[in-house]
Formats: C-alpha cells, sequence, structure tokens
C-alpha cells in the first residue's frame, strides 16, 4: 500500500528536478529547509528523526539536493520527507512537508479492533512492518 | 533603446535574437546579456591587467557562443567553468573573483548573484570526521554560485601526512566533477605556492580549466590605482602630491615586501593620517578651519614624510634616520 501524506499527497512521488522547483520556492520565501527520516509512517507519528540540521543559509535548492541524495544513499529502505519551517512571528511551523523516498516494499496498515464495554469498538490502525520488526529492520 | 533594434521598428521592445533573424543575432545576444557593461565596468574600475580582462572576455563570448549553438539545437555541454587565480600579493585576486560571480550570473552560467568567500579554516576540521560535514556545509551553501577559496594552497599541507586538508580536497573535487553545472570554483593564491600545490593534486589541476595569472602592475598602473582609490574616498592628489606618489612607487617597488595595490592603499591611508594631524595642527596656529579643497587634497608633504623616502621600510621595525 503506498502511504502518502504531506503536501503534494494527491500527485505521484515528485521527480529530482520537481522536488527542486519546491525547494527554490522554500528558500526564495526564507523558509529553512530540513531533512527528516523515519521507518515508522503511521500518519499521527509527526516526529520524524532529522537527518542534519535544517538547512538556514542556503541560498540555491541544489544544496538540498544533495543532501536529500545523501540522505537517500543513507537510508534507501526509510521514508524521507523535506520540510520547510517558515519562522515568520506568529506562523512559527512547518508549512511545507512532503516525501522524497519510501521503502522499496510498503506492507501497509491493517484495522485494529479494540472491544469496549458495552459492545462499543475501538478502532485503530496498525504498521504490518513496525509490527513486524524492531527499529531499524522494519522496510 | 540600442541601434539595431531602433531601426527595425515593427519589432516589439523585447527582441527575441532568435525569432527576428532566423538565424541567430550574436550582437542582439551580446546587447541583451548586459556583457558589455560588465565589461566597461571592469575597464574602468581594475587598472591593467590584460590577460585577465581578454580571459573574462574569451569566457562571456564562449557562454554567448554556446546560447546561440544551443538555439540551433547544437550540442556541447555546459563548459567547466573552474578557475585559478595566481599572482604576487595585492595584485587584484579576490577583487576580480568577487566580480567574477556577477559577469557569471549575467551571462546566465550560474542561477544566482553570489559569492561564498572561504579559506582552510571555513573547510578543513579539526579531528577526524570533521572535515567531510564542514566542506559540504561550505559547498551547499555556495551551489548555484561560486566558492571563492582564497590562499587554496594551505588546503594541502604534505609536512604532515595526517594532515585532513586532503579530505576537504577530495571532496572538493568529486563536487567540482560531479556538479559543474551547479557550482563554479574559484581558487587564489600566490604563484609558486599554487604551482606546487597543483604539482601534488594533479586532479585539481586538470580539473580547472582557466588558469589565469595576473601579473604585477607597473609603476604607471600603480600610480592610477592610487588615483582611482583617492578619488573612491573623495581625496585627491594636487601636483606636487601626485609627483611624491610616483617618486614614492618607484621607491617602494625595490623594497621588500611589496604588495603591488595593497602597498598603494596603505601608503594612501597613512597619507591620510598625516594630512588629517597636519590641518589639525595647522589649526591650532591659529589658522582658520579648512576648506573643502584643503579636506581633500593629499599633498607632496603627506606623502613625503614616509620612510620610504629615508631609505627605510614602511611600518617595519628599523631604526628611525635623522
Amino acid at each position: 500500500m503506498r502511504i502518502t501524506q504531506g503536501t503534494f499527497s494527491y500527485l505521484p512521488d515528485l521527480s529530482d528536478a520537481q522536488i527542486t522547483k519546491q525547494l527554490q520556492y522554500a528558500i526564495d520565501k526564507g523558509w529553512a529547509v530540513g531533512i527528516e527520516v523515519t521507518d515508522d509512517p503511521h500518519p499521527r507519528n509527526t516526529y520524524w528523526e532529522m537527518f542534519g540540521l535544517p538547512m538556514f543559509d542556503l541560498r540555491d535548492a541544489a544544496g538540498i539536493l544533495l543532501e536529500i541524495h545523501n540522505a537517500r544513499k543513507t537510508f534507501p529502505d526509510h521514508y524521507i520527507r523535506v520540510t520547510a519551517f517558515d519562522s515568520t512571528h506568529q506562523v512559527e511551523s512547518v508549512v511545507l512537508s512532503f516525501i522524497v523516498n519510501r521503502p522499496k516494499e510498503e506492507p501497509g496498515f491493517r484495522l485494529v479492533r479494540t472491544e469496549e464495554p458495552g459492545r462499543t469498538l475501538r478502532y485503530s490502525i496498525e504498521s504490518y512492518a513496525v509490527v513486524a520488526r524492531p527499529e531499524g529492520a522494519r522496510y | 533603446m540600442t541601434d539595431a533594434a531602433a531601426t527595425d521598428t515593427t519589432l516589439a521592445t523585447h527582441v527575441d535574437p532568435v525569432a527576428t533573424t532566423g538565424g541567430v543575432d550574436l550582437a542582439a545576444l551580446y546587447r541583451q546579456s548586459g556583457v558589455g557593461e560588465v565589461m566597461r565596468q571592469l575597464d574602468d574600475e581594475l587598472v591593467g591587467l590584460a590577460p585577465v580582462k581578454s580571459r573574462i572576455r574569451d569566457i562571456a563570448a564562449l557562454l554567448l557562443v554556446d546560447k546561440a549553438r544551443h538555439a540551433h539545437g547544437l550540442g556541447g555541454g555546459a563548459p567547466s567553468l573552474h578557475m585559478s587565480f595566481t599572482g604576487n600579493p595585492g595584485t587584484g585576486k579576490t577583487t576580480v573573483a568577487l566580480r567574477m560571480a556577477d559577469i557569471l550570473h549575467r551571462l546566465g552560467y550560474t542561477r544566482r548573484n553570489h559569492v561564498v568567500a572561504v579559506t582552510r579554516d571555513d573547510l578543513v576540521g579539526q579531528y577526524i570526521g570533521h572535515t567531510a560535514p564542514k566542506t559540504k556545509e561550505a559547498l551547499k551553501k555556495a551551489m548555484g554560485g561560486v566558492l571563492f577559496i582564497d590562499e587554496a594552497y594551505y588546503l594541502y599541507r604534505p609536512e604532515n601526512e595526517r594532515d585532513y586538508g586532503q579530505e576537504a580536497i577530495e571532496i572538493l573535487l568529486q563536487v567540482m566533477e560531479n556538479q559543474r553545472d551547479d557550482l563554479v570554483v574559484i581558487l587564489a593564491g600566490y604563484r609558486d605556492r599554487m604551482e606546487t600545490f597543483y604539482r601534488s593534486n594533479p586532479g585539481m589541476a586538470s580539473r580547472i580549466a582557466h588558469h589565469v595569472d595576473f601579473p604585477d602592475y607597473t609603476p604607471d598602473e600603480l600610480l592610477r590605482i592610487a588615483e582611482l582609490l583617492a578619488a573612491r574616498m573623495d581625496y585627491r592628489f594636487d601636483e606636487a602630491g601626485l609627483a611624491a606618489m610616483r617618486e614614492y612607487i618607484a621607491l617602494r617597488v625595490t623594497q621588500p615586501h611589496f604588495a603591488n595595490a595593497r602597498s598603494v592603499r596603505n601608503a594612501l591611508d597613512r597619507a591620510r593620517l598625516r594630512q588629517a594631524s597636519r590641518l589639525f595642527s595647522a589649526a591650532g596656529e591659529g589658522e582658520t578651519t579648512p576648506d573643502r579643497e584643503r579636506l581633500m587634497t593629499l599633498s607632496s608633504e603627506d606623502l613625503r614624510a614616509s620612510r620610504v623616502f629615508q631609505g627605510g621600510r614602511e611600518s617595519a621595525i628599523t631604526t628611525t634616520h635623522h
């Protein structure tokens, strides 16, 4: 199951040229671009591992693309996303985020039904990959 | 509006050099690029340096012709524009390198008009594993523009085999080779030391297409530089002052630690000091406040007080002659 999340979740994965254009847009806006990595892509897992520090003082997207290539080489079978942080007062949050790398095989999620008193059912989702193996060996 | 476009009144204000002639109008391409203006500025603001200017002109021509070829569907690939500037101290290497970014940007070779100037300290780390991130950081910052490495020969320290400089060089080489479209690297340094550097790093020498040598300035050029620098600071020499400057240069050239334009600039700074104290003590002796003219003028006594005229070296630890 192909996991989608972030700004361009409705699109096929972006090519490097498309990524470069998006990143250049972020740089021109003055946003700090960071790279994050995880092997636990649960939709409620907002805190991914940072891959190096956010890149604050770059002028051109080629520098970030270099770092993305580096991240892909280090974590070929992890989810990698880039985030753009807008530090403007009262915004101060991530304003753009999209996935730039995904594992070759994505087993997907299953629906977990938990019985509660009085025939109540609570639903949650659970990743097959996360349950099957420990962190670092999941994909 | 330029003459060619003015004669053809049917054209819109924006002249597309490809569409208008069927072929490619190099002259229109040249005018549009604004290179002419850059070259004129270069001629105005940098005295001498004929070989350097002609090399820049060659590069400009190549990039324009490449554009024209591209319009005809002729390939060729982006030319490698990594450069090496060698020359004695004070010959304008840094000044030209900083200017280069502007030129390459106007020619459309680099995407951004910025220079990241670094030295050994910014590239080479203190301990194992420190160098690569530092070098990559500098490279990432420079992407899209020009990376200027001043005193590049310091990167390689043959006397210490565990020096991390070699690691920085290897990362540089890799990026210089693989990301030619993203980055122009300019190395600068004194001639003899850079030659040693290239001899011990043949990979570096072969990846740099343009080795530009900065010649020493002639005394006449140095005098023009002095006038230019003075004018930029709103000073000027009176007639005796100019003669004194000419003499000063003739003497200074023969002395040790001569650093071309930098020596001239230092002499000028010291002359300003002497002019200031001259005016100040004149005011103490009851003279009227100096007018605009006097505030601007550097005269011969401001220069002739220099130790250079007494056979000593400026700003050196020499015994003063009385």
